[in-house]
């Protein structure tokens, strides 16, 4: 399996020397032209994969049942986890979205000793890591609509703040004096990119099912936050030309302005691939979460009746075929039937088409 | 049990949890013995007119196959890609973190990769990103994607029938990826070229033909219960006579055939009996069987879609000839995520009958408004919760109980009050499994969704060992002898599993507990339950 990750791991690396070499020779593709390609994919992409998904109809209501149905009146009905109200299923999603819920859940099995006894444990790391994964991405992404907004909106400079809110006790760190505020978030993303990776590594099953494109993601992601460090902290970026770039692509009016390093030029390459390889990856589970049937529908099943938008007729036996091929036994057993038999009856069988 | 199957112990020690070195794709599939279900009788599969009815046998290499099978393949999949958003999404968001892996019952029982829910749907989403995806076609296995062979479809065969389609895993699922809808939908295509397995294959052709899936009929399905007249008879002095097909009676009661031919089954049968009987005498209810709709379960679920609906149609249609108000439905697993979540869907809208109403306790099951069909279990608890029953729970005291979630009253129904409040009404020893075991995390009994065959019955003891291993545990520590349930598979399903793994403990429906307990009017003093085994304290007058 080695070569699933490896051969991502060289993507990524090609891939930075592609910019490298792009940002020496060919500054206006990589500084304008393929960000805006790369975003049109991102939109256009999302776009097509969310409404072909949505042109698929949900015709039965499967939610996941993971609590007490609504019943009688003394029993307490688990709301959230088996909704039958849409509050119920908004808080259940958002609960999904926003924690985790079910990845929550999640225990490790273990079988102990030889007579076999099964014990289950909880297991928070992958729920821990992969919430930090997110909410560290997102810190990260909305810090840097700064790039792109001028002047900068109070609400995105007070995240700065509060992301960079080590900045005093890192600053007295001898090693660390004169480097700006360290943001957590990057420090964060980076640590759970790591973790994710080396338990795809290492944990033997999710090794054996892990493919290229589990594999390039994290790669990805790895470089993006990795260069992204380097030049806040180590090897420094001049801010202001790489502001000029950012405001000039958002403004429609976009130039390239001279002195970025070509650091930058791969930082951005790689965000470019991201946006672009995104519609057309596992990544999409950002949105297909939304569309998943057995956590976005209600639990009232037998209250309201769900519509089957392509429920067609079926074959069925009908009381009158199977009364016709049983009537005499029934007769004989002393069950009611609807036709008495005549004498000698065919036992003709008779199949109609049932809506 | 078969002879070939290997003890506990050996069963145990085989389980490896170190999957192979080899990338899963380049291990072949190996059929083995104890481990799959018979193919289907062609005679079975066509009198349902399915496609390709033929004899033949899943050890050889030719499964006579049509010649174009890969393309009726290819555009059933694409087919029910358009029809089924779930199996559109779930075959494109997976992002294989491998919460779901060690969830499976069948996973824990045999350590085979390829029962780790997300191997089993990557081995239909290899093809998928084959035939469907962009990315899958230009960089193929380095994307996990892989061409539709022959060796592929047995893989696929060999593992949709090592599912349950349990859902625990979509339980776990952070994006609620359902292995069941996945076995379903695969299950569907298999289908399209005629390879089902006989388990499923010849009870839906039975159900279709004469309404219950043992292929009772009429006449010997009235004689069974007559049978089973006699022999409560015996322990309460009294006749419970049931009626069938009766037009104007208030409910229609069905409940799954297998209580009706095995024990410990019938004893729950005649449970039902008995508390009809009890309601008919104390309040008047009028409730009626039908020998057209003798079957509750629904192997049709385990076919295809349109299996399932043809089958499940009888329900309504039943209930309309007969003129009843509401259905009600027995102790059954599947055929409650049937009613619950697909029924009245496929076969409603029900208006020609009434939103369920409890006559002897005014109870609204506003819940049940629209289907019209109200458990067992939400029945029974409504009746003592208002006192309509006269219980001696003491005549259960000689069992120590713990009651198993069935998958699917749980996972796709959320059943799990009910049931506990009826069995702590009538009966005073009640333990509870370990929490992860239990309600929504309940583990399947190892052979649902149609494996509760007798050749398989290896992996039938591998799937049953995480809820056996939990029974196993309260047995040990507070001395269970009695697990309870509410389905007609479970019933079937575990006592082998407990013979295999804790021997000690018996299995019963929920309602059997409920008629040892329950003081029919004018009955002659009890000395046996319904096993017709002493009732505490009555040990020295059984002889």
């Amino acid at each position: 399996m080695n070569q699933f990750y490896l051969s991502s791991l060289l993507a990524v690396f090609v891939l930075a020397l592609i910019a490298w070499l792009g940002a020496l020779g060919l500054p206006w593709l990589f500084g304008i032209v393929l960000p805006y390609l790369a975003v049109l994919i991102f939109i256009v992409g999302v776009v097509r994969r969310i409404v072909g998904w949505s042109r698929s109809p949900v015709p039965f209501a499967i939610p996941t049942t993971a609590g007490q149905q609504k019943t009688m009146p003394w029993i307490q009905q688990a709301k959230i986890d088996n909704p039958s109200t849409t509050i119920g299923v908004v808080a259940r999603m958002a609960l999904e979205i926003l924690t985790f819920r079910s990845l929550f859940r999640n225990t490790r099995m273990k079988m102990n000793g030889e007579e076999g006894r099964i014990s289950y444990h909880l297991e928070v790391f992958l729920w821990l890591f992969a919430l930090a994964f997110h909410y560290a991405f997102l810190t990260t992404l909305v810090r840097h609509l700064r790039f792109f907004l001028e002047p900068v909106p109070w609400c995105i400079q007070m995240l700065g703040t509060l992301d960079g809110f080590m900045k005093i006790e890192i600053l007295y760190n001898p090693i660390q004096v004169g480097l700006p505020g360290v943001y957590l978030s990057g420090i964060v993303l980076l640590a759970a990119v790591i973790f994710l990776f080396l338990r795809r590594l290492f944990v033997a099953n999710v090794r054996y099912i892990s493919l290229a494109s589990d594999y390039f993601p994290l790669f990805l992601i790895m470089g993006i936050a990795f260069t992204g460090i380097l030049m806040r902290y180590f090897i420094k970026a001049d801010v202001a030309a790489i502001k000029e770039l950012t405001m000039g692509l958002v403004t429609f009016s976009p130039s390239v302005p001279a002195g970025i390093s070509p650091l930058f030029y791969i930082h951005l390459f790689f965000v470019c691939v991201l946006l672009a390889y995104f519609p057309y990856s596992k990544l999409m589970h950002m949105g297909g979460i939304f569309l998943s049937p057995t956590r976005n529908m209600r639990t009232n099943t037998r209250e309201a009746r769900h519509v089957n938008p392509w429920n067609y007729p079926v074959k069925v036996h009908t009381y009158e075929a199977y009364e016709d091929e049983f009537r005499e036994k029934m007769v004989e057993a002393g069950l009611p039937v609807e036709k008495m038999p005549a004498p000698a009856e065919a036992a003709a069988t008779e199949e109609e088409e049932k809506e | 049990m078969a002879d070939e199957t290997p003890k506990p112990q050996e069963l145990l020690d085989r389980i490896a949890y170190q999957p192979p070195a080899k990338h899963w794709m380049d291990v072949p599939v190996n059929i083995r013995k104890g481990m799959y279900c018979y193919a289907s009788n062609p005679k079975s599969v066509e009198y349902l007119s399915m496609p390709n009815a033929r004899p033949w046998n899943p050890l050889e290499d030719d499964w006579q196959l049509p010649e174009n099978w890969q393309q009726i393949l290819h555009e059933g999949f694409k087919e029910r890609l358009e029809k089924f958003r779930s199996i559109k999404v779930f075959m494109d968001i997976c992002v294989r973190c491998g919460a779901c892996a060690d969830k499976c019952h069948f996973f824990i029982g045999t350590g085979d990769p390829k029962n780790m829910p997300v191997l089993r749907a990557e081995l239909l989403r290899s093809v998928y990103r084959n035939d469907f995806t962009a990315l899958g076609k230009v960089l193929g296995r380095l994307n996990g994607a892989r061409p539709m062979t022959l060796d592929v479809l047995k893989e696929w065969w060999y593992y949709l029938f090592q599912c349950t389609e349990c859902r625990r895993c979509s339980l776990f699922c952070p994006y609620g990826i359902d292995t069941a809808e996945i076995t379903i939908f695969g299950r569907e295509l298999l289908n399209l070229l005629g390879l089902n397995i006989d388990w499923v294959a010849t009870p839906v052709a039975n159900c279709y033909r004469t309404g219950n899936h043992l292929g009772i009929q009429p006449h010997a399905f009235k004689d069974m219960l007559d049978f089973f007249v006699d022999d409560i008879e015996e322990i309460t002095g009294l006749r419970c006579e049931q009626t069938f097909n009766e037009k104007g009676a208030d409910i229609l009661f069905i409940t799954p055939s297998g209580d009706v031919f095995a024990d410990p089954g019938t004893y729950t049968c005649m449970g039902y009996m008995m508390l009809f009987h009890y309601l008919k005498e104390k309040y008047g209810l009028k409730v009626t069987w039908s020998t057209y709709a003798s079957e509750g379960g629904n192997f049709g679920f385990f076919t295809s879609h349109e299996t399932m609906k043809r089958l499940n149609a009888k329900m309504y249609l039943e209930a309309r000839r007969l003129g009843v108000k509401w259905i009600l439905g027995g102790e059954c697993g599947h055929m409650w995520r049937v009613i619950n979540q697909y029924m009245d869907t496929m076969n409603g809208p029900a208006d020609f009958l009434e939103t369920p109403v409890n006559p002897i306790t005014g109870t609204v099951y506003q819940n049940a408004a629209s289907t019209k069909m109200v458990h067992i279990s939400e029945f029974t608890a409504d009746l003592i919760r208002h006192g309509k029953l006269e219980l001696d729970p003491s005549r259960n005291d000689n069992k120590i109980i713990t009651f198993h979630d069935s998958c699917n009253p749980a996972r796709g129904m959320g059943m799990f009050e009910e049931p506990r409040y009826v069995i702590k009404s009538v009966a005073n020893h009640f333990y509870e499994m370990p929490a992860n075991t239990i309600r929504e995390q309940t583990f399947c009994c190892g052979s649902g969704a149609g494996l509760n065959a007798g050749e398989n019955m290896e992996l039938r003891m591998a799937g049953g060992l995480p809820r056996a291993n939990a029974v196993k545990y309260v047995h040990e520590t507070f001395g269970v002898n009695m697990l309870a349930c509410v389905c007609a598979i479970d019933r079937a399903a575990l006592p082998a599993s407990m013979e295999y793994w804790v021997p000690e403990v018996d299995v019963t429906g929920v309602t059997e507990l409920v008629a040892n307990a329950l003081i029919l009017p004018g009955e002659q003093e009890r000395t046996m339950d319904l096993r017709s085994e002493p009732l505490p304290g009555m040990e020295e007058a059984d002889e």
